[in-house]
C-alpha cells in the first residue's frame, strides 16, 4: 500500500504541477492575468488531436507545432486584448476568462466533447517500480514536470529574461527605467506561460480523454496550487503540488474518490484563512493584509 | 513613565533582506510635539506604518496607553483613537471635500465620543473644513474634490484625520508640495491641537518648520535611530548631519 | 481651421440643479423621464400578454431575473468585490428553496423568503474567509465556489444528487409570476441606486477606491464587505428561489457558469457601478440571446465575446454613454 501511494502520490503531484506552471509563471511572477488558461490547455490538446487527425501530422511535428501556436496565441492575446487594459487587473482577470470561457464553450459546442478525443501515448508499455505498475507515460510526465520545475527556477532567477518577468511585477515603473520593456516582457511570459501549458497538456492528456469541463477544473487547480504555495514561488509550486497530490490521493483511498475535489476546497480556505499569501509567499503579504 | 501615550520598544522590521527599520526605540509623551526627520529611505513611513497597523513588525512592542498593539489591525488601531495621514494623498475624487469626510463620521469610534448619536454628519465635516483652513462661507467645501489643489488636498487629509477626534495624530510628511504660505496658514493650526492636549509625531523634511513648533525630534538613518532631543540638538548633532549631507570621509 | 470636440451641460440639465427643478413642469419632466420609463413599461408590459404573446412574457419575466442576478454583481463590484461566480447565490437559493419545499413540504410563500435569506447567509459565510484577498484573488475564489459546489453535490449525492430535487409546487397564479420579478426588480433597482448614494453607500464606495483609507478612519472594512456580500446575496438567491419554483425543479444546472457569467456581462455592457447599467445590460442581452436559442451552447460563446469587447473598447458601458447624451451636448469648436 505504501509504495502505491508513495508513487502514485508523486505522480499526481507532478501532475498539478505540470498544471499550474503555466499559470503561475504569467500570473503570479510576472503579474499578468491569464483566465483563459483553462482555454488554452484544451485548446492545445485538440489541436493536436486535429493535426493528427485531421492533417495527419506526425506526432512530433504536431507537437512542436501546437506549442508554437499557443505560445503565439498567448503572445497576441496580449497585444490584442491586455495591452488595453493593462494595470487594472480586474478588467484584465474579466478579459481573459471571457476569452477562456469563450474558447472552451466554442470547443463544446462544435461538437469536441465524446470520447473518441484522445491523445496517443508517447511510448506504450509500463514498469514495474516497487511492486506498482507504472506506465511509460506518467514516468515521462514526472520527467519532465520535474525539468520544467528546475527550469522554470533558473529562468526566473538567473536569467535577463526571467528577472525581467519578476521585475515588471514587483515594481513596474522601476522596471521600465531600468530599461525594461515592459510590454513586451509582460507578452513573452504570457506567449512562455501558454507554451507550458500546451506542454502540460500534451503530457497529461494522454492519460485520459479530452474533457471540456477540464478546462475549468485546470484553472482551478492553477488556482489552488498558486494559492497554497504563494503565487510568485518557484519552491512554492513543487511543495503546494506536493501537498495537495498526496492528500488528493490519500482522500481517493482512505474516503471516497469523489471527496478528492473537496481537498482543493478546504486547502483553499484553510490557507487563506491562516496565511493568506501562501506557504512561501513573501511579497503580496503586504498587499493582501490590507 | 505614565505620562507616557507612546512607548515603543524594539521595533524592527526587514522586507525581504532590506533592514527597514532596526531596533527603534523611543517613547511619546502626552501632549508632545515630536518630530521624526531623517533622509529618504530612513524609514521613516515604514515606521509610521509599523505605529498604525499597515505592516506587521517582525520583532518589537509599540505600547500605547499600556496596551501592546503592535501588529494590530489598521482600523482597531485607529478605533484606539490614532489617526494619520498619506504620504500619497488619495482623497475619494468624485465626491465633495465635505463628503470626504463622511468615512471616518461613520465609524463607532465617532458614534461613541459623540454619545451614541451620528449627529448631523454633514454639518460636523463643514466645522471641521473650516478648522482646517477651509473659507467657511465659500463654495469650497463643496467642490468635489477632484478640483481642489494640492495645498487644499492635504488640508483635507488633516480634516480626515481630526474627524476621528484622535488622542495621537500622526502626519506622514504633511508638508510636502505646499507651497511657504500653506504651510504657514497650516503651522499654527498643528501649534493650536497640540496646545489643546493632542500628541502628535510629525515625520517632515521641511526642517526649519518643524523645529519651530517640535518639543523634541529624533532622527532616523537606514532605521535605526541616530538621535534623539531636542530641536536645537539636533541641528549640533554630527551624526545627524552626516546622515544628511555625508560625512567628510565620503568625497 | 482646427476643430475640436467640446462636451456642454445641456441648459435644461443646469437648470435643474437643486432647488430650480421644481421650476416648471419641462424641468420636471426631465429628471422625472428617465426614472418613470422603466417602472411605467416593467408595469404595464405583463398586462399586454395578448399582445406580445406568451413566450415574450416568459422572456420579459426571466429577464428581470437575470438583471436581479446583475444588480447582485453590481453591488459587490460597488464594494470593491469583482465576482466571477454570481452562480453561487443563485444556486444556494435555488437549492435552499428546492430543498425546503422537496422535503418539508412548505409553501412557496415560505420557501422563497427563507431560500432568499438561507442563501444569502450561507453564502456570505462561504464567503467570509476570502473577503480579506485582493480583488483579483477575490475573483479567482468565487468562479471556483460554485463548481466546487455543484461537483460537491454531484459526488455527495445530497440534495438530489445529479438529478436534483423535481416536482416541486408551482407558484400559486399566474400574476404572481409575472409581478413578483418585476416588482422586486424596481425595488432592487431605486434601492439599491439609494443606498449606494447615501452616506453607508458612501462608505462601500470608499472601500472600493482606497481601503486604506477607509480602515485608517477606524472603520472595520470586512465588516463592511460582509454586509455588502449579504444584502447582494438576498437579491441573487431570490433569484434561484424564484426560479426553482417557476420551474419546479432544481438541478446542478443552478450552478452553471451561465449565472455567472449572464449578470457580469450585462454589467460591462451596461456600465459597472451604476445600478440601472447591468438592468439596461440584462434587458439587451437576454431577448437577443432568446433570439440566439437556436444556437445552444453558442450563446455563451457569444456573451464572452460581448465580453471582451466591451471590456476593451467601450469601458465606460451602454448606461453612461446614453447618460451623457442625455445630459450633454457636443459640438465642434474652431480653435484656430
Amino acid at each position: 500500500m505504501l509504495p502505491s501511494i508513495l508513487i502514485y502520490g508523486l505522480v499526481n503531484s507532478v501532475n498539478l504541477a505540470l498544471i499550474a506552471m503555466g499559470f503561475s509563471l504569467t500570473f503570479g511572477i510576472s503579474g499578468v492575468a491569464n483566465f483563459a488558461y483553462g482555454g488554452f490547455y484544451i485548446l492545445s490538446g485538440l489541436l493536436v488531436w486535429m493535426l493528427l487527425n485531421y492533417l495527419k501530422f506526425p506526432f512530433l511535428l504536431a507537437i512542436i507545432v501546437t506549442i508554437g501556436v499557443v505560445g503565439l496565441l498567448g503572445f497576441v492575446t496580449y497585444w490584442i486584448i491586455l495591452l488595453r487594459v493593462r494595470g487594472i487587473p480586474l478588467s484584465e482577470v474579466i478579459a481573459t476568462f471571457a476569452l477562456g470561457v469563450g474558447i472552451l464553450e466554442l470547443f463544446r459546442w462544435l461538437g469536441f466533447v465524446t470520447y473518441e478525443f484522445t491523445l496517443p501515448y508517447f511510448k506504450k508499455g509500463m514498469v514495474m517500480i516497487a511492486g506498482v505498475p507504472v506506465d511509460y507515460q506518467r514516468l515521462f510526465m514526472i520527467g519532465i514536470g520535474l525539468a520544467l520545475v528546475l527550469f522554470l527556477y533558473f529562468f526566473t532567477h538567473y536569467t535577463r529574461v526571467g528577472l525581467a518577468f519578476r521585475g515588471i511585477a514587483q515594481n513596474e515603473r522601476t522596471a521600465i527605467s531600468l530599461g525594461i520593456k515592459s510590454d513586451l516582457t509582460a507578452a513573452l511570459s504570457l506567449a512562455l506561460g501558454s507554451a507550458m501549458t500546451a506542454v502540460a497538456a500534451i503530457v497529461i492528456l494522454p492519460l485520459g480523454i479530452i474533457s471540456i469541463n477540464q478546462g475549468y477544473e485546470v484553472l482551478l487547480i492553477a488556482v489552488a496550487v498558486g494559492i497554497v504555495g504563494g503565487l510568485e514561488s518557484v519552491p512554492g509550486i513543487l511543495v503546494a503540488s506536493l501537498i495537495l497530490g498526496y492528500a488528493q490521493v490519500i482522500t481517493g483511498i482512505y474516503f471516497k474518490p469523489e471527496w478528492m475535489m473537496v481537498v482543493y476546497l478546504a486547502a483553499i480556505v484553510l490557507v487563506l484563512a491562516i496565511k493568506p499569501s501562501g506557504l512561501f509567499g513573501k511579497f503580496k503579504e503586504l498587499e493582501e493584509r490590507v | 513613565m505614565e505620562t507616557d501615550i507612546l512607548k515603543v520598544e524594539g521595533l524592527s522590521k526587514n522586507f525581504g533582506g532590506v533592514a527597514a527599520i532596526v531596533r527603534v526605540h523611543f517613547s511619546l509623551q502626552k501632549g508632545e510635539l515630536l518630530g521624526i526627520i531623517g533622509p529618504n529611505g530612513s524609514g521613516k513611513t515604514t515606521l509610521v506604518n509599523l505605529l498604525t497597523g499597515f505592516v506587521r513588525p517582525d520583532s518589537g512592542k509599540v505600547i500605547y496607553r499600556g496596551k501592546n498593539i503592535a501588529g494590530h489591525m489598521p482600523y482597531k488601531i485607529a478605533e484606539l483613537g490614532i489617526a494619520r495621514t498619506f504620504q500619497m494623498v488619495k482623497p475619494f475624487y468624485q465626491l465633495s471635500a465635505f463628503k470626504n469626510l463622511i468615512i471616518p463620521l461613520y465609524s463607532t469610534r465617532v458614534k461613541k465620543l459623540r454619545g451614541g448619536k451620528y449627529g448631523d454628519r454633514d454639518d460636523v465635516a463643514i466645522d471641521l473644513l473650516e478648522d482646517v483652513g477651509f473659507e467657511r462661507d465659500s463654495s469650497v467645501p463643496y467642490k468635489v474634490a477632484s478640483s481642489l489643489p494640492h495645498g487644499y488636498l492635504k488640508r483635507l487629509e488633516l480634516a480626515r484625520c481630526l474627524a476621528l477626534r484622535p488622542d495621537l495624530l500622526i502626519l506622514d510628511e504633511l508638508f510636502s508640495g505646499m507651497s511657504m504660505s500653506e504651510v504657514a496658514s497650516t503651522l499654527p493650526i498643528i501649534e493650536k491641537l497640540n496646545s489643546e492636549g493632542l500628541s502628535i509625531i510629525m515625520v517632515e523634511h521641511r526642517l526649519k518648520e518643524l523645529f519651530r513648533i517640535a518639543n523634541r525630534v529624533i532622527a532616523l538613518n537606514f532605521g535605526s535611530k541616530i538621535a534623539d532631543g531636542p530641536p536645537r540638538d539636533m541641528m549640533e548633532n554630527q551624526a545627524v548631519k552626516a546622515a544628511y549631507l555625508g560625512s567628510e570621509e565620503e568625497g | 481651421m482646427k476643430l475640436r470636440k467640446e462636451r456642454l451641460d445641456r441648459g435644461i440639465k443646469a437648470r435643474c440643479e437643486d432647488i430650480f427643478a421644481l421650476s416648471s413642469y419641462r424641468e420636471m419632466l426631465y429628471l422625472l423621464f428617465p426614472r418613470a420609463l422603466p417602472v411605467m413599461i416593467l408595469l404595464i408590459l405583463p398586462l399586454l400578454k395578448g399582445v406580445i404573446g406568451l413566450y415574450w412574457e416568459k422572456v420579459l419575466m426571466i429577464t428581470c431575473i437575470m438583471a436581479l442576478l446583475a444588480l447582485s454583481w453590481d453591488l459587490m463590484a460597488s464594494v470593491g468585490l469583482i465576482s466571477l461566480g454570481q452562480a453561487l447565490f443563485f444556486g444556494a437559493g435555488a437549492y435552499i428553496t428546492g430543498f425546503l419545499n422537496h422535503v418539508f413540504k412548505l409553501p412557496p410563500l415560505l420557501t422563497i423568503p427563507l431560500g432568499t435569506l438561507g442563501g444569502a447567509f450561507f453564502c456570505t459565510l462561504l464567503l467570509l474567509p476570502v473577503l480579506r484577498l485582493r480583488g483579483v484573488y477575490f475573483a479567482i475564489v468565487t468562479l471556483t465556489l460554485p463548481l466546487m459546489l455543484a461537483r460537491f453535490i454531484e459526488t455527495t449525492k445530497i440534495l438530489g444528487g445529479t438529478e436534483g430535487m423535481s416536482a416541486l409546487s408551482p407558484l400559486p397564479n399566474v400574476w404572481i409570476e409575472m409581478y413578483v420579478p418585476v416588482l422586486a426588480l424596481l425595488l432592487c433597482l431605486f434601492g439599491f441606486r439609494r443606498l449606494i448614494n447615501e452616506d453607508y453607500g458612501l462608505v462601500l464606495q470608499g472601500i472600493r477606491d482606497n481601503d486604506r483609507a477607509v480602515m485608517s478612519g477606524a472603520i472595520n472594512i470586512y465588516w463592511f464587505k460582509a454586509q455588502a456580500v449579504f444584502i447582494a446575496g438576498v437579491a441573487g438567491a431570490f433569484a434561484g428561489a424564484f426560479m426553482t419554483h417557476y420551474n419546479q425543479v432544481v438541478g446542478m444546472a443552478a450552478f452553471a457558469m451561465d449565472y455567472s457569467i449572464l449578470p457580469l456581462t450585462a454589467a460591462v455592457l451596461g456600465g459597472v457601478g451604476s445600478f440601472a447599467g447591468p438592468t439596461i445590460g440584462a434587458f439587451i442581452l437576454m431577448p437577443l440571446s432568446e433570439v440566439l436559442r437556436g444556437v445552444g451552447g453558442l450563446r455563451v460563446v457569444f456573451y464572452s465575446a460581448i465580453l471582451i469587447i466591451c471590456i476593451v473598447g467601450l469601458p465606460e458601458g451602454v448606461f453612461h454613454y446614453m447618460r451623457r447624451k442625455y445630459h450633454q451636448f457636443e459640438r465642434m469648436v474652431d480653435v484656430g
